[in-house]
């Protein structure tokens, strides 16, 4: 019985620590981001790297949900006498929550493994002392570049993603069913107001905060050779899918409140 | 409360009398870097147990010992990659223990770092590894900075792989693309850890006969940190032996020899 105490006390405690240790690392981030230079260049490259390389894979992931949901749906509504709703429920389900959950599992998986990898080899080959040792501060060239990117592309690929899904949405069903794109998007956002797509979109920034603030910090802390390597890309992977998620039901509990 | 860019005044060094840090290199009249009373622990193990060192500008220090007693830990606190737990450090005349990120960043560019096992930018261009700083501290134009980037490769012999990724060189020619970069911004102080570690003698001898040519042309302050003796003999002046954290012996190979200190004589012996 006391070393399952001390075994939870141990794990409460690392969690504790990590956790701090998170703190101070976003502190040093958020206070590197206010000094100059501001590292345009690396950050527009961070933006392709993150942005425009995830592209065909959320678009994909997008794609293959809306036609999923709206093969899955189409049979379920035909039982209740409700077909016409498809587009509807199909537009609602993808642009408020499947979309953007969708969206941030996939780029937390893609991007954050990448950074956490990139920055766990440059760790431990010494590159990240190197760049410190020419003057240049680490936390705004590699931290805080990659987290703004992460955050603004995010909302961007939760459009692309929700685009994709209502396009294949409307391909499955016109398969079975003809109807014109324009008929089927005029019936999909029937009653949609402005709030029903920007808020949920936006919440998306929140996935990229934790997506390369994680990813960063797992890549930056990387202690051993390539098996610490390989742990950083794991563990960012895992934890931010994790925190995603964690997000995900909070912030859905406060668009509720804030826009009914 | 002290300022961070006040300048400090070492007991008993009338030398450091705190110059400012103006002329190319960031080079004073005092000398280059006086180390006093240096601690460093990790954990409970002792690494660093009161070191005191001074390098005149000029001059080139190398620290032996065996492996494992600190002495890459030693270039890591002067270059302030580390923190020491007690102690002082002064890169002529200014105390950098306490500084904030950006003085001290300022002070590093002062000093180039030639890592152990190079630390190239694996995603950078031979080219791009030695303009990263220039690009990043210098105001030059695109051309000038191509310029000076040629004139430093060619100067550790490497003028013909500009565009040539670092997992395309062997160790020797990472580490003379690892050394065209640390003077890009022409350091006052050049601090080399294990320069000549995992090749072979014939391009140790090399780099060895490179690295003198190098102080010859730029006349800077080194610290080597090596456990090679022969390397230490053929581009040191002075030589300072670590051993369980501390300075065992400190001056020229003639008076190292001299020493009856048995670990002294112990290392010597092991190494010729």
């Amino acid at each position: 019985m006391p070393s399952t105490l001390t075994s939870v006390w141990s794990l409460i405690n690392h969690f504790l620590e990590w956790f701090g240790d998170l703190a101070f690392f976003a502190w040093e981030v958020a206070r590197s981001a206010v000094r100059r230079p501001y590292e345009g260049r690396e950050l527009i490259r961070q933006l392709d790297e993150i942005g425009s390389r995830s592209l065909p894979l959320v678009a994909l992931a997008g794609a293959a949900i809306g036609a999923v949901l709206s093969l899955e749906s189409r049979d379920s509504l035909v039982r209740f006498g409700a077909k016409s709703m498809l587009p509807a429920a199909l537009v609602y389900s993808i642009i408020r929550e499947t979309g953007p959950i969708v969206t941030g599992l996939v780029v937390s998986g893609r991007v954050g493994a990448g950074i956490g990898a990139e920055l766990g080899s440059m760790k431990v080959t010494e590159q990240i002392d190197a760049i410190e040792a020419s003057g240049v501060n680490p936390f705004k060239f590699l931290a805080f570049t990659r987290i703004v990117a992460c955050i603004l592309m995010l909302p961007l690929l939760t459009l692309a993603a929700d685009f994709c899904g209502v396009l294949f949405g409307w391909i499955a069903e016109t398969l079975v069913e003809p109807v014109s794109f324009l008929r089927f998007i005029n019936k999909g956002f029937v009653g949609a107001s402005f709030s029903d797509f920007l808020a949920p979109t936006f919440r998306t920034a929140v996935f990229g905060l934790i997506i390369g603030m994680i990813g960063c910090f797992q890549g930056m802390r990387t202690k051993g050779g390539t098996a610490g390597v390989g742990f950083s890309a794991t563990s960012s992977v895992v934890l931010s899918s994790l925190f995603v998620i964690l997000a995900d039901v909070i912030l859905v509990k406060f668009i509720l409140v804030f826009f009914p | 409360m002290r300022h961070p860019e006040q300048k400090t005044l070492l007991a008993g060094e009338e030398s450091a009398a705190t110059p400012a840090i103006e002329s190319a290199g960031g080079k004073s009249d005092g000398p280059a870097v006086i180390l006093r009373g240096l601690h460093k622990s990790f954990d409970s193990q002792i690494v660093l147990d009161g070191i005191d060192l001074t390098v005149e500008d000029g001059e080139t220090l190398a620290v032996l010992g065996r492996s494992g007693t600190g002495k890459s830990v030693l270039l890591k606190l002067i270059i302030g990659l580390q923190k020491p737990d007690s102690g002082s450090i002064c890169i002529h005349g200014q105390e950098i223990t306490l500084l904030h990120l950006d003085a001290m960043n300022e002070i590093r560019k002062k000093m180039g770092f030639l890592f152990q096992q190079a630390a190239l930018y694996d995603s950078l261009t031979v080219e791009q590894n030695v303009a990263f700083p220039l690009k990043r501290h210098t105001k030059m134009t695109k051309s000038e900075r191509g310029d000076r980037v040629k004139e430093l490769l060619a100067s550790v012999g490497m003028e013909g792989d500009l565009k040539k990724m670092p997992s395309d060189l062997s160790g020797g020619m990472q580490k003379r693309v690892g050394l065209a970069r640390a003077l890009a911004l022409d350091p006052g102080i050049l601090l080399l850890d294990e320069p000549t570690a995992g090749l072979d003698p014939i391009t140790s001898g090399e780099i060895d006969e490179l690295i003198l040519k190098l102080q010859a042309e730029h006349d800077m302050a080194s610290i080597v940190v090596t456990h090679d003796l022969h390397s230490a003999k053929t581009i040191a002046d002075r030589l300072a032996l670590l051993h369980e954290g501390k300075v065992q012996i400190e001056g020229s190979f003639k008076e190292l020899e001299k020493s009856d200190n048995e670990f002294v004589a112990e290392f010597l012996k092991r190494d010729s």
